[in-house]
């Protein structure tokens, strides 16, 4: 069953059309990760899934319900963790959690359980009674994801969840989604644009400038590319690429001084060549394609990090100011 | 309960417990009204001291320093909510399961239970200025006061579902609440002043918060020969007034933040 389905979605900003019709299904208990660039609309998509935004044209089913015309049958299935910071740093932490579960409809009965259950998850729980202005920004960032779990959704919407968090936290947080996944079903649709997040996911759409240029799981994204890539270094280039071209008729290319062929299985390739080759060779590397790759591959450009990680910088800035 | 009554509930609460958290506003607030006793109050009464006007100046300017009070406090209770979108918040409840119509009456009401509970604190000092307060007076005073912030409330929600940032609340301050603010009779009678005046103070909902409680107020104390000088309206029309600009306010406000889903 499809949990979500989305039907040639668009958003204008005026002159800007920021998603350009966009199609795809997600089914239930999957994991589905947008990656683009800053600004490809991954935001914009999340808010009208959401129903935060609405659509200029097309139309998106949540759990069967129209984002359209049943926006509240949309608002109950989803749990939702925004980009930007979304706490009142006015309340502690348990106040921002019984506040959001009395909107869901929690059960006060339930809500003691629940609220120390994600408390713990995000390792939160000594905190409880503390102010957000108190926190960090990391810990913010965590408190937010706890809050999106606490009705027990359906869906859960994680706009760029890791930012602002540690590596050690960004694993642990991991870690918790894929047992969402597992053990309750649970459907979590996110955005990264870090690529090595984007591996977790089952599948992944590659968006850019509003359009989806490639939908596949990552693994199959990353076949697209061909194989992966054997890079040599010899003191006899011509010798090594003669050789090569002899013992495995492939296509062998020369950058500068290194030598590169690209092969199936780069791991069971490699033992072959060493008891293979009469040529003496200086140096070797093994290069398996990323999902950079793919991107640089599919639109002429890389997802650049030093912009993203600026972009992030200041949102981290501005969550520890707390802004307020 | 409904969802309905839950929701008005849960937003109540939040802005009940924002309020008792932020000390420097309560006490900033409490600050204008004491400082606008004394400097004008004082003042005018020394000024004015050879006219025998019949009743104590500063006595004349404390119901209507309440009812200013209600009214800054309503206001801004609701124009925060400007805050909440600037700051995210707004967000987190407008993506909740929820009616709207209950979030913005919850907001309201939110406000109008902080402006009340302020001016109940600043009737204490009606003693202090030997005015006389009775038990019995205090339902009517509180019914004036609800319905007063209620309808300023209402105005403050229906101007934040406009507003994107708080950068023009400055603005605000200048063209809408000062102006209301002077032009109530807080601080002079209304029952002689040149026409433009009157008019724009007869649409001042203010006017009919200040004129309310005054008489409520000062009936005790004062003559009524010296209250009818200054009296605008029966007491009734005063709340008819307010009762009208509070369901229009309201429901404009709820329309407004309802259709902005
Ligand atoms: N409210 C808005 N008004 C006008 N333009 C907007 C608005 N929101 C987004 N945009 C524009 O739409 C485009 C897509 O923005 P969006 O926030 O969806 O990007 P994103 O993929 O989430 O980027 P990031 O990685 O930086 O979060 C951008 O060009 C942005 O400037
Ligand atoms: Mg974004």
């Amino acid at each position: 069953m499809s949990m979500i389905e989305v039907k040639n979605l668009s958003k204008r900003f005026g002159d800007l059309e920021a998603v350009k019709g966009i199609f795809f299904e997600v089914a239930q208990g999957e994991i589905f990760g947008f990656l683009g660039p800053n600004g490809a609309g991954k935001s914009t998509s999340i808010s009208m899934l959401a129903t935060i935004l609405s659509p200029t044209s097309g139309d998106a089913f949540v759990n069967g319900q129209s984002v359209l015309h049943n926006r509240n049958g949309v608002r109950a299935s989803i749990g939702l963790v925004f980009q930007d910071p979304s706490l009142d740093d006015r309340l502690t932490a348990m106040e921002n959690l019984r506040f959001h579960a009395q909107l869901y409809g929690v059960p006060k009965s339930e809500f003691k359980k629940r609220a120390q259950e994600v408390l713990e998850l995000v390792d939160l729980s000594d905190r409880a009674q503390d102010l957000i202005r108190t926190f960090s920004g990391g810990m913010k960032r965590r408190l937010e994801i706890a809050r999106g779990l606490i009705h027990y959704p359906r869906v859960l919407f994680l706009d760029e969840p890791t930012i602002g968090l540690d590596p050690q936290t960004r694993s642990h947080l991991w870690e918790y989604i894929l047992r969402l996944k597992r053990e309750k079903g649970m459907t979590i649709f996110m955005t990264t644009h870090y690529m090595n997040e984007a591996e977790y996911c089952d599948r992944i759409a590659i968006i850019d400038q509003g359009t989806i240029v490639a939908l596949d799981t990552p693994a199959a994204l990353k076949k697209r590319l061909g194989g992966d890539v054997v890079r040599m270094q010899s003191l006899n280039k011509e010798a090594l690429v003669a050789e090569l071209k002899r013992r495995y008729g492939t296509e062998v290319h020369v950058d500068g001084e290194s030598v590169l062929i690209e092969v199936e299985n780069g791991e069971s390739f490699l033992p072959k060549l060493f008891q293979d080759l009469q040529t003496t060779i200086r140096s070797i590397e093994l290069r398996k394609p990323t999902l950079d790759d793919v991107f640089l591959a599919l639109t002429g450009r890389a997802i650049r990090a030093e912009e993203a990680s600026s972009k992030d910088q200041f949102r981290q800035h501005a969550r520890m100011r707390g802004l307020r | 309960m409904s969802i309905f009554l839950q929701t008005i509930l849960t937003i109540w609460h939040r802005e009940l417990i924002r309020y008792v958290r932020d000390r420097t506003r309560i006490l900033t607030t409490f600050i204008q009204p004491l400082m606008f006793l004394a400097i004008f109050g004082v003042g005018l009464q020394s000024a004015f001291a050879t006219q025998n006007s019949g009743f104590d100046f500063v006595q004349f300017m404390f119901p209507g320093i309440i009812a200013m009070n209600v009214m800054g406090v309503a206001f801004f209770s609701t124009v925060s909510t400007v805050w909440d979108r600037e700051f995210g918040f707004l967000k987190e409840i407008l993506v909740a399961p929820v009616p709207r119509s209950a979030i913005a009456l919850g907001k309201t009401l939110g406000a109008t239970s902080i402006a009340s509970i302020q001016a109940l604190i600043l009737l204490a000092l009606a003693p202090f200025l030997h005015l006389k307060i009775f038990f019995f007076q205090l339902p009517a005073l509180l019914g004036v006061m609800l319905l007063l912030a209620f309808a300023i409330s209402g105005l403050g929600l229906l101007i934040s579902s406009r507003m994107r940032t708080t950068e023009s609340f400055g603005l605000l301050m200048q063209v809408l609440v000062f102006p209301m603010f002077f032009l109530s009779g807080a601080f002079f009678p209304l029952t002689s002043v040149p026409s433009w005046m009157s008019v724009l103070a007869h649409i001042n909902p203010l006017t009919y918060g200040v004129d309310g409680m005054r008489q409520i107020l000062l009936r005790p104390t004062l003559d009524a020969a010296v209250l009818s000088r200054i009296e605008l309206y029966t007491l009734s029309t005063d709340v008819l007034f307010l009762v009208g600009f509070s369901v229009g306010m309201v429901s404009l406000a709820v329309w407004a933040f309802d259709k902005k889903s």
